[in-house]
């Protein structure tokens, strides 16, 4: 059982923090996991990504063509990477940042709008943690549970403080359900 | 010991400081600066020499006269930073002194890009710096493979008095996985009989690299060459998988090695016996176990994130009894599994032949992808 899960947006909107809670989460869960960022020029200022694998056994390539879930935090990241997502996988979108709807209809699309959500939570900074809570709830990658005891066992010392509000991020985006097609 | 989540480029400084590490050298160049960057906040810490050089020539001869020490001492860079280095890399060749340096590949020729490459296997395994030396080459595809490389790496160095490089790729350097680096271990005290030792009297130590007698060289040339031959019996490392019964084999290292990984598992899948022979070792190169796979497979794919560099050295070994056929990105591009299964179900399919270039054929092919 592999898990692939790519997490674009823009440089600034938490994508690698998103992805090293996740690929916490698997490890503690003893599974094998690997966190590659994209690290080019696009990291300052443009589109930033990065891709989690999460496995039962030893992962071959850390780079997948075809994920089995993507969370997009805005519109380059979801014309880039919908038409990608593997049939039957996972597509959660921050509607507060795109102005289309999704065209597949062979995979679960979760459409939230985090920044708006993020911010009604009084905590901005908090829109990738909506937006992972939702995807959680939207497939079987790992519990929620996991995440926040992960967030629990590696956010440095100096953001402990933060936990709470990381936490009702995440719980308040997993209310979000995905709309049948 | 609990494993953590770790960047390669970081689990290498942290191995390599805990391996016992006393010195290092180095100048910044992405993909590589969290291994310079890790070592500049470890190495003062616990006492150690870390210097920023101004230039990679400058790293790579501090290097050189650390090594002199007989100290643990190393030095990284990414591949337009090693080309600064292979004079200084030549001298410690020559003056027989064993040091590790990590080339982190990055797209190229040039300044190329920052991307992961394999653009330098030619540069580091069989070339490099001027005259007649080799150099242990290690190529880590995963980090915790990298963790246990790196000791291992300034024990080989030891061991046979050589340059030992880790080579690794962008992918590698900045990728996060779980790794359990090993516990601290304590410094070297003893100091080889070669080293120098400074001015505390006893008896006159001294190296060079100059050997201006033409037959003192040839000495120090053919004893080069036999210790290297100790190193073709006896430090080979390979990784096989699914290889017992396997009628295709794919070969691979480092990334594009791991990617295979992924391409051979669908494939098997699919019901092909399809194995990959995936190479720790690039120098000496795991001669042995692909000459004894090419009397019982039927052909291989060769798989890099190069134009065909490993490709000469299998298709020296294989000798023509068995078809070879190359793919392989360029330029800072990493394959795909998917193109790689693609490539395997190609080679299994056949018509295969012996003759002709894989290169060759691969180019064509290129020219469709490419556009």
């Amino acid at each position: 059982m592999q898990q692939e899960v790519i997490i674009a947006g823009f440089g600034g909107q938490g994508v690698l923090f998103a992805g090293q809670l996740l690929a916490y989460a698997g490890m503690d869960a003893g599974k094998a996991v690997t966190w590659i960022p994209s690290y080019g020029p696009e990291m300052r200022g443009g589109t930033a990504n990065c891709t989690v694998v999460i496995s039962d056994e030893e992962i071959g390539s850390p780079f997948v063509m075809n994920p089995t879930a993507v969370m997009a935090m805005n519109l380059p990241s979801l014309d880039k990477y919908e038409q990608l997502v593997k049939p039957g996988g996972t597509l959660v979108v921050n509607a507060s940042m795109v102005n289309r709807a999704v065209e597949r209809d062979d995979i679960t699309v979760v459409s939230l709008p985090a920044n708006d959500i993020a911010e009604a939570l009084g905590n901005k900074r908090a829109v990738n943690m909506v937006m992972l809570g939702a995807l959680l709830a939207n497939s079987d990658i790992l519990s929620l549970e996991a995440i926040e005891d992960a967030l629990a066992n590696h956010l440095p010392e100096r953001h402990q403080h933060l936990l709470p509000a990381n936490k009702a991020a995440l719980e308040k985006g997993a209310g979000y359900k995905a709309v049948p097609a | 010991m609990a494993k953590e989540l770790i960047k390669g480029n970081t689990a290498v400084a942290e191995a390599a400081l805990r391996a016992g590490l006393e010195a290092y050298f180095g100048y910044p160049i992405t993909p590589q600066t969290e291994l310079l960057e890790h070592l500049s906040l470890r190495m003062p810490e616990l006492g150690r020499v870390f210097v920023q050089a101004e230039s990679e020539l400058g790293a790579i001869n501090m290097v050189y006269g650390a090594a002199c020490t007989g100290k643990r001492v190393m030095t990284s860079s990414s591949s337009p930073g090693v080309s600064l280095m292979m004079e200084g890399l030549s001298y410690i060749a020559g003056t027989e002194l064993p040091a590790v340096f990590v080339d982190v590949v990055r797209g190229g020729p040039g300044l190329g890009n920052i991307a992961p490459a394999q653009g330098d296997y030619i540069q580091i395994v069989h070339g490099g710096g001027h005259g007649d030396y080799r150099v242990l080459v290690l190529a880590p595809a995963s980090v915790q493979e990298a963790v246990d490389l790196t000791g291992l790496a300034f024990d080989l160095a030891e061991k046979y008095r050589s340059l030992v490089c880790i080579m690794m790729d962008g992918s590698l350097g900045q990728m996060m996985e779980p790794a359990e680096i090993p516990p601290m271990q304590p410094l070297k005290t003893e100091i080889p009989d070669w080293a120098v030792r400074g001015t505390d009297g006893g008896e006159k130590r001294f190296l060079t690299s100059i050997n201006l007698d033409p037959p003192d060289q040839e000495r120090l040339n053919y004893r080069l060459m036999t210790r290297w031959q100790e190193i073709e019996a006896n430090e080979v490392r390979y990784k096989g998988y699914y290889l017992d019964d396997a009628e295709f084999v794919v070969v691979g290292f480092g990334t594009a090695g791991r990617v295979s990984l992924s391409a051979v598992r669908a494939t098997r899948d699919k019901g092909i016996k399809v194995g990959l022979l995936r190479p720790i070792t690039l120098a000496p190169f795991p001669n042995a176990i692909l000459n004894e796979l090419a009397e019982k497979v039927e052909g291989f794919l060769v798989v890099e994130m190069n134009a065909g560099q490993m490709l000469e050295d299998v298709r020296l070994v294989v000798r023509g009894r068995k078809p070879v056929e190359f793919f392989g990105r360029m330029g800072g591009v990493v394959p795909f599994p998917d193109e790689v299964l693609t490539e395997i179900e190609r080679l299994t399919a056949g018509p295969l032949t012996t003759e002709g270039h894989p290169r060759d054929r691969w180019l064509a092919r290129m020219a469709e992808v490419l556009g």
